[in-house]
Parts: structure tokens; sequence; C-alpha cells
């Protein structure tokens, strides 16, 4: 078994029938996801990409019993998106979307409460189970189906440690990129207990960056409940205090979020961190 | 986005925050004339740069008569100040604060910004203002408290009261720090600030609570929807690389090395600094291209790079995702022509048709190394950036 999402997950995709959305729809029917319609408001009863166009995401879920979907509508539409998905009853929510001002994403994080719907993301790859289901904007080909379960809050360094993966021949389970921005749904530990938890991972890499103490919890509660080996990188050890670094979410502030702090939490909790990107192929292969 | 003291100020007084008395000025004689028009009998000339610890490099000066604020204008005006938070080069005057004094009887601070942890926004604050509150948080931490605000609830008396008794506040003061909290947070809300310090809020001798400094950062994803706010930008306050960056959709950030870094993605772009040091070498700047990396980005990406003259050799790191390697390839290719890049170019493309790409970039004529990995890339632009040294 896979994490979140397997061969059977009904997806749609919200923001259907603009640039990206047709772009990565396309994307994701080719490579075998089971994406069952999308929602453009206004757009309903039309077909695109062979597929049926719903005016709300709730007509898309009561017709296609869609338990999953995907965003790609521009920042400041995406936490409406968001909140019209959890409403619909939609389970899994992959927000791609970049740049949604921070307090909408503060009240879309309270709205969600309570409700046990799933948010992945903004301002992430998606999440993909290799050979059954891709959701959001990874390039499919790299992958490989097998046993490491990828988590990292960056999307260039998840295809890093993708292709690293699949060249030792290792291959992944699923691969989770819970995004750059500094509010966002599921963190690392949400997605580690489950990699706990699922079979078919054998080992987990974990890929943080500066900014927020994730990281540090995740250390924490590897220590206490994960049993799988977990590699560990850490992108921006030369980053200047008080920048943001592209993410959203990156940047040293009041000395908080150093990249030193995190791999020292993750070193004293016992974690394999390796201070090379490229050399996380190899140490999973050797944890293995 | 950052503005100076004297806007945060005014946007201070529309949500009833007091301020002292004070006008903006960018010449001795308009200085001194704001002192006259203030009158009193002593005034702060502040230099506005968007930099803390200005008091302790000049930057705040106290004058007794209009004169002696022309002098000091004068003394400031034109001059780069370099405080802990600027850097070696430090940021220009071009315009002064001028505002009355008032007799201080405690500096405290209290600030509003969103937790990450929490997801909430927060208020902090402390008995223990004008002193940098991390120091505080460091070594004092039971001097801070903070409190978070339900999105859903908004504000509420009693975490007003909640603060005003923690820092020791009586009687009237008690309304009056309500009063400003909730401007603050309501000005935070209807402006997507990310920030709103203020280091000293003081209590003058009369009892009276005052912002004598005020500092807003906003949300960069939510400013577009604030024109107000971003008419308050100052663009000599910033890069002039990172501002230019800006208006290409690149995302830079001028670093100390000599290293230049092209590299599609942020967490990407880090890790190849991060490998460039680890190999011995300095990176000159982050540059995250983005996902399409078409010709005029690459164009526009290496104009920069080339910008700064302590550049020696350039790293370029693409994974290609969706965009095939043979296309970034040749992308690379024109835009290293059509710029005349003549510093060593070393590219590493990894991803679909990553062989089709190397091979367009080897044997071109060119400083180009198309590299058959990531850490030789890395090992190879630090042996060519100090063989240029």
């Amino acid at each position: 078994m896979s994490i979140l999402i397997d061969k059977d997950t009904k997806v749609i995709c919200q923001g259907f029938t603009g640039k990206q959305g047709t772009f990565h729809s396309q994307q994701a029917l080719d490579y075998g996801t089971k994406l069952v319609g999308g929602v453009t408001p206004e757009r309903g009863g039309e077909t695109h990409l062979g597929l049926p166009v719903f005016n709300t995401v709730q007509d898309a879920v009561n017709d296609t019993g869609a338990t999953a979907s995907v965003i790609y509508v521009p920042p400041f539409y995406a936490a409406d998106a968001i909140l019209e998905a959890v409403d619909a009853g939609i389970q899994l929510i992959v927000c791609i979307t970049e740049g949604i001002p921070i307090l909408q994403m503060l009240r879309v994080k309270a709205a969600m409460t309570g409700t046990g719907a799933l948010l992945i993301g903004p301002n992430c790859p998606g999440v993909i189970t290799p050979g059954a289901c891709k959701i959001g904007i990874m390039p499919g080909h790299i992958h490989l189906p097998g046993s490491i379960g990828i988590v990292s809050r960056s999307g260039t360094l998840t295809y890093e440690s993708v292709h690293q993966t699949t060249a030792q021949g290792l291959g992944q389970s699923t691969c989770v990129g819970i995004g750059g921005d500094p509010i966002h749904g599921m963190n690392f530990i949400d997605v580690l207990s489950r990699f706990q938890a699922d079979e078919q991972t054998k080992g987990i890499v974990m890929v943080g960056e500066i900014g927020g103490g994730e990281e540090e919890d995740a250390a924490e509660y590897i220590k206490a409940h994960v049993t799988k080996p977990v590699v560990a990188y850490i992108a921006g050890q030369t980053a200047p205090p008080g920048k943001r670094m592209g993410h959203a979410g990156a940047i040293v502030t009041g000395g908080k979020g150093t990249a030193e702090g995190k791999v020292a939490a993750l070193k004293a909790a016992g974690i394999e961190v390796v201070s090379s990107p490229t050399d996380i192929g190899v140490a999973m292969k050797g944890c293995l | 986005m950052n503005i100076h003291e004297y806007q945060a100020k005014q946007l201070f007084l529309h949500y009833a925050i007091p301020v002292p008395d004070g006008k903006w000025a960018d010449t001795p004689e308009s200085a001194a004339q704001v002192a006259q028009e203030l009158g009193g009998e002593g005034w702060v000339v502040k230099a506005q740069v968007h930099a803390g610890g200005r008091g302790k490099v000049g930057g705040v000066k106290l004058a007794k008569s209009p004169v002696e604020v022309a002098e000091l204008s004068r003394k400031m005006l034109g001059k780069r100040l370099v405080t802990k938070q600027t850097g070696a080069e430090g940021l220009p005057v071009n315009s002064l604060l001028i505002e009355k004094t008032y007799p201080i009887k405690r500096e405290l601070y209290l600030s509003l910004l969103v937790d990450r942890g929490t997801e909430r926004i927060i208020f902090v604050a402390s008995a223990a203002g004008g002193m940098d509150i991390e120091t505080v948080a460091h070594e004092t931490p039971e001097q801070i408290i903070s409190v978070p605000v339900h999105p859903a609830a908004g504000l509420q008396g009693y975490q007003c009261r909640k603060v005003a008794y923690a820092l020791g506040l009586k009687g009237a003061q008690i309304k009056a720090l309500g009063k400003i909290m909730q401007g603050l947070y309501d000005l935070f809300l209807a402006k997507d600030a990310s920030q709103i310090e203020i280091n000293p809020l003081i209590e003058t001798d009369s009892g009276e609570l005052m912002a004598l400094d005020a500092k807003i950062n906003f949300d960069d994803n939510a400013v577009a929807a604030h024109p107000e706010i971003l008419a308050m930008k100052d663009p000599e306050q910033e890069d002039e690389k990172e501002n230019k960056a800006e208006q290409f959709g690149l995302n830079y950030i001028t670093l100390e090395g000599n290293i230049g870094c092209m590299v599609n993605g942020a967490g990407l772009a880090m890790a190849t600094m991060d490998l460039v040091k680890l190999k011995g070498g300095l990176p000159a700047n982050f540059l995250d291209v983005g996902g399409g990396t078409s010709v005029d980005k690459v164009c526009e990406a290496f104009k920069l790079i080339l910008s700064d003259h302590s550049v020696k050799a350039v790293l370029v790191n693409i994974f290609g995702g969706i965009v095939q390697c043979d296309i970034i390839a040749s992308g690379i290719l024109a835009a290293v022509e059509q710029v005349h890049v003549t510093l060593p170019v070393v590219v590493r493309l990894e991803g679909t048709n990553a062989e089709q790409g190397r091979a367009l970039l080897s044997n071109t004529g060119l400083n180009l190394y198309a590299a058959d990995d990531l850490a030789h890339a890395a090992e190879q632009v630090v042996a060519l950036a100090k063989e240029a040294a």
C-alpha cells in the first residue's frame, strides 16, 4: 500500500479549464491518474479533455464520487477554492497555488478545524504514488514504484530526492510536497506518521529548509514514534538571516529557524542528516 | 514589503494609535521649519531608513533648537547609515522625521505578528521596552507575554486587559492600551501586515501611552491588493539587483561570494548555494529562475549575475521536470551568446533528455562546461572561480 492516494483515488481539478489546470490535468491523465472531471464556475455542462466540467465542487462530487481535488486557481481565489472543497466533503485537497496571502491561510486553517479534510500545500508540487496516481505538477517519469516515502517542503528538492532514490533502484511508495508557505496544510509529522504505518514504506527521506520549527517538532516525533530509517537534508545553511529565500516560509527571523538548529535537533534525535543534497539516495540505501 | 517609520506613524494615526507630534523633512531648512511649527523645547531628528538599530550609530539625535535641528539634519542627509541590520554598505538617508520630545517614565514593547506554530496572529508585549526584544526573549523570557487571537473571535477585551496588567498599567491606561491593541489588530487585518512593532511604546510622565517608534512589514503576497501601501515603497532602501529581479519575475538575493548561481526552484537554489560552500567556494547570490526557464528569463538572470563584478564563475543547476533538458540547454546556449557571457559557466542538467542537453552544451567554443552530476558541477565551478580569482 501507499499513503493518501492509490490507483483508485478519484480526483477532480479546480481551475480545470485554465492554462495550468489544462496542462497538468492532461499530464495526470497520461500518467494514469483517475481524473474524473473538473470545476470552473459558469462552465458547467461543458466537456474539457474529454471529461465533464461542473459549476461547483458539490456538483462534481455528487456526479463523480471524487474524494480528492487539486487546485490550480490564482492566489487571491485559492482560499475560496480550498473551503469550497472542504464544504463539498472532499477528503484530500491538494493546493498547488503559490502566493496566497498569509491571513487568508490563517482563516482557512481555522475554518478547516474539525472537518476531517486533509490539505496538502499550498505552494507545493503535490502528491504522487508512483505508477498509480499523480496529483500535482511533478514530472511523473522520474518516479519508480518502490519502498521510500519522501516528504519535503521544496518541489525541486523532492524531484532531486526522487531522482536519487530511483537511481539507487529503491523507488518511492508515496512522495508528498508539503509546500513552502509558512501556514500550510499537512506538516512533516502528519506525513511521517502515515509512512510509519504504511507497509510498503521501508525508509523515509525528509527534506526541510530554513524557517519555522516544523523540522524540530518532527525530530522529536521521529525519536518517539518512527522506527523506520530516516534520512534528512536541510536546505539554507548559507542563507543570510532576515531574507526570504524564494519560499514565503524560508526565512530566519530573530535567530529562529536556522539550518544549524534544525540539523542539530535532527542529529540529537539520532536521525542521519546528509550535508550534501547529492548524498540523499546513497545515504538512504545505506540505511536499509 | 517594508515602509518608513514616518509612513507607519501616518497609518497609526488613521487607526487612533497615539504617536508623537512630528513631520517629515528632506532638507535641513525644512527640518528646522518643521521644528519651529511643532513648537516646544526639544526635538528629535530621526534618519528614515528601512532598518533598526539607528540610535546606536547616530541615526537618532536630540536637538535643543531649530538651528541645531538643521545642523543635525545636514550631517545625516545624503549619508549612508550602517546599522547592525543593514550590512556593510548601509542604507541612504534621504529623509528625516522631526518630532517633539516627551518626558519618558517607562519604555514598553508591543508587537503583532503571524505565529507559524500556533497559526494565529499573536500580540507580544514586554515591560522591558527599548531593548532588542530577541535579547529579552533569550535572557529573561519571563518578561515577555504573548496572546494569540482566534481569527473568528477577533481580539477580546480580556486579552487587552491581560497584556495591560502584565505591563503594570493602571486606571485609564488599561482602556488606552485596549484602544491601541484594537487599532493595531484592525490595521494588521485591513492592510495585510505581516508584522507591526512598537519599540518602545512609552509611558510619559503624565501617564499617556504613545508609539515612539513604529515598524510595519507587509505580506508580499497580499500587497498587490493594497495600492496605497504599494505607493509607499522606497526602492532606494532596497538592493538594486533585487528590485530588478522582481521586475522580471526572478527571485534574487545578493550574497557576498564570487560564484554566481542560477537554479530552478527555491529549495534547490538554497541547496546549490550550500553545496558550493561545502565544496570550498562562496555563493554570490540566491537566484530562482522558476519553472518555465524561457530564453528571456535566462538572459535576464545572466545579466543580473554578471552585474555583480565579484562573480568569477557561474553555476547553472536545472532539474528539468516537465520542460525537457534539450530545450533548456538551447535556451542557456542562446542566452550565453546573447548576453556575451565570457566567464566560465558550469551547467548541470538533470531530467528528461539530459544527455541530449549535455551534448548541446559540449564543444560549443564558448566558456561552457556541461557537468555530468551536481557534486562534480559544484567542484568544477569552485575550481574555476579559484583559477580566475
